[in-house]
């Protein structure tokens, strides 16, 4: 029987790892992660987890040391934020070419400068490129699910490639609330022990990590790309499954009282919580709005979000980061999205909740009004923002 | 020992790439043709060498062959002009000469 418990999310997530049974965690604290690798610490120390734990000295090295971890077929954690993300940025890329399951957490936080310790998406969309199976949590109990999913899809054989799971620094890394703990046995049959075919093995030689010549670089690059397009499959089965065995079920687009009505918000992370209140506040003054949750952020859930939205007649993108001379990096990939579809709804992007910056109810009311108008006329400032004085 | 390759064959795809690019049979690096970008080849002067065998010795890429007679000389299969042996000759027997030269 699962137990309902009040943990910090980071918490949760330590959880998570613990009950997944990792073998290595190679990470560096760095706010608002902190809390994760910290627990994780005490929780080996403590002998509650037999692994290794690596405290390495950058989070380049964090990366690194995972790569290795992984070329073993040992499970993998890591975990880190904002800054330490980009420092391990090249190392990023070469987990998911050369196909190693790592799993890390990632609790969202603003890029310098100014230095910000606090919460936005730009770290995240730095990665955008990085092949990567992305997701984002909402609340503690997404966290900790996602977590010990990420083991689960990565790892099978099918699929092969890194899982990052995002969660926003501080309004959900740092707040407490009940979630429910599945028993140990739930988990391990939800998630089998990693069998890696490829593992390193002194009695079976291979080569992990050669170069690529001209002649077949490209080659490498196209079933890359094509794996990581159908892992896809393996997601939504994975999640299904995840249902079958903990009764709480997940999809790549989720939308919230969004059947019939006419405008729809679109948001990622925790501030869908606070998004969920102001679409009903407008619906029981009779707005006809709705709320659209991007759940799985790469691969690019494309099918689902144009079925999600078809049917409205305006489409409210908020992003929490700016793409420098782009404007909002989701807004911009909804619109590629919904671009050859013969019927879509008109597509409006606002930018807010920048390094921490709240957005409260009353600022989603507003950036769905705004977005209406922009809608409708047709044009818009060159970046429109919400929360911003002046 | 397998047949030297020149190059990826037609018929190796995309589809025949392996996941993560990893190679299931290691050591073949020898039959690829690594010397083809070489701008300076040596050339041994078999009248002034003493068979010593420091331009095996030196050789960064192993591509010195010891012959039958004793003699050492680069192979140009796989040499990439680097100039090392001809450096540590200490008869002056390899002389670096532009590619296209005869």
């Amino acid at each position: 029987m699962s137990k309902r418990v009040g943990l910090e999310a980071s918490y949760a997530v330590a959880e998570a790892v613990r009950m997944a049974d990792v073998d290595l965690i190679a990470a560096y604290p760095i706010t608002p992660q902190t809390h994760i690798p910290e627990r994780l610490a005490e929780i080996v120390a403590n002998g509650e987890l037999d692994a290794a734990y690596i405290p390495v000295e950058s989070e380049h090295s964090a990366m690194s040391a995972c790569l290795g971890s992984a070329a073993v077929g040992a499970r993998t954690f890591t975990t880190t934020a904002g800054q330490g993300l980009e420092l391990m940025h090249e190392v990023v890329y070469v987990a998911s070419s050369m196909r190693y399951p790592i799993v890390m957490a990632v609790c969202n936080r603003a890029l310098s400068a100014p230095l910000s310790v606090w919460g936005d998406h730009s770290d995240v969309m730095a990665v955008r490129d990085v092949g990567w199976i992305q997701v984002f949590c909402e609340n503690n109990q997404e966290a900790f699910d996602l977590m010990l999913w990420a083991f689960r899809v990565a790892e099978d054989p099918r699929v092969l490639f890194p899982v990052m799971v995002h969660l926003d620094g501080f309004t959900l890394s740092h707040v407490t609330e009940p979630l429910w703990l599945p028993e140990q046995e739930e988990v391990d049959k939800f998630l089998p022990a990693f069998k890696y075919q490829f593992a390193l093995d002194p009695d079976k030689p291979m080569t992990h990590g050669a170069f690529g010549i001209p002649d077949i670089y490209s080659e490498a690059k196209k079933a890359q790309e094509v794996a990581f397009l159908n892992s896809k499959e393996i997601i939504l089965q994975s999640w299904k499954e995840f249902a079958d065995v903990f009764g709480r079920s997940y999809a790549p687009v989720e939308s919230y009282k969004a059947d019939g009505a006419k405008t729809l918000l679109l948001t990622m992370g925790s501030f869908s919580e606070t998004a969920k209140i102001v679409i009903d506040e407008m619906q029981a003054k009779g707005e006809s709005v709705g709320l659209v949750r991007l759940r799985l952020w790469r691969p690019f859930p494309y099918e689902e979000l144009r079925q999600a939205v078809k049917s409205a007649e305006t489409l409210v993108v908020f992003d929490r980061a700016v793409s420098s001379g782009m404007g909002g990096p989701v807004c911009s990939e909804v619109k590629a999205a919904l671009f050859s579809e013969a019927v879509k709804p008109k597509v409006a992007g606002i930018v807010g909740g920048l390094g921490g910056r709240d957005m409260s109810v009353k600022d989603f009311e507003r950036v769905i009004n705004r977005g209406k108008e922009i809608a409708k006329s047709g044009s818009g400032e060159i970046i429109e923002t919400v929360g911003i004085r002046g | 020992m397998a047949e030297k390759k020149l190059k990826v064959p037609e018929d190796f795809t995309w589809r025949n790439m392996e996941v993560g690019n990893i190679i299931t049979e290691p050591g073949n690096a020898s039959l690829r043709k690594t010397g083809d970008w070489r701008s300076m080849r040596p050339v041994l002067d078999k009248e002034k060498c003493i068979k010593c065998g420091l331009c095996w010795l030196y050789c960064p890429d192993g591509a010195v062959k010891l012959l039958d007679d004793g003699y050492y000389e680069p192979d140009l299969f796989y040499c990439k002009g680097c100039g090392i042996c001809a450096r540590a000759c200490k008869k002056g027997a390899i002389t670096m000469i532009e590619e296209g030269e005869k």
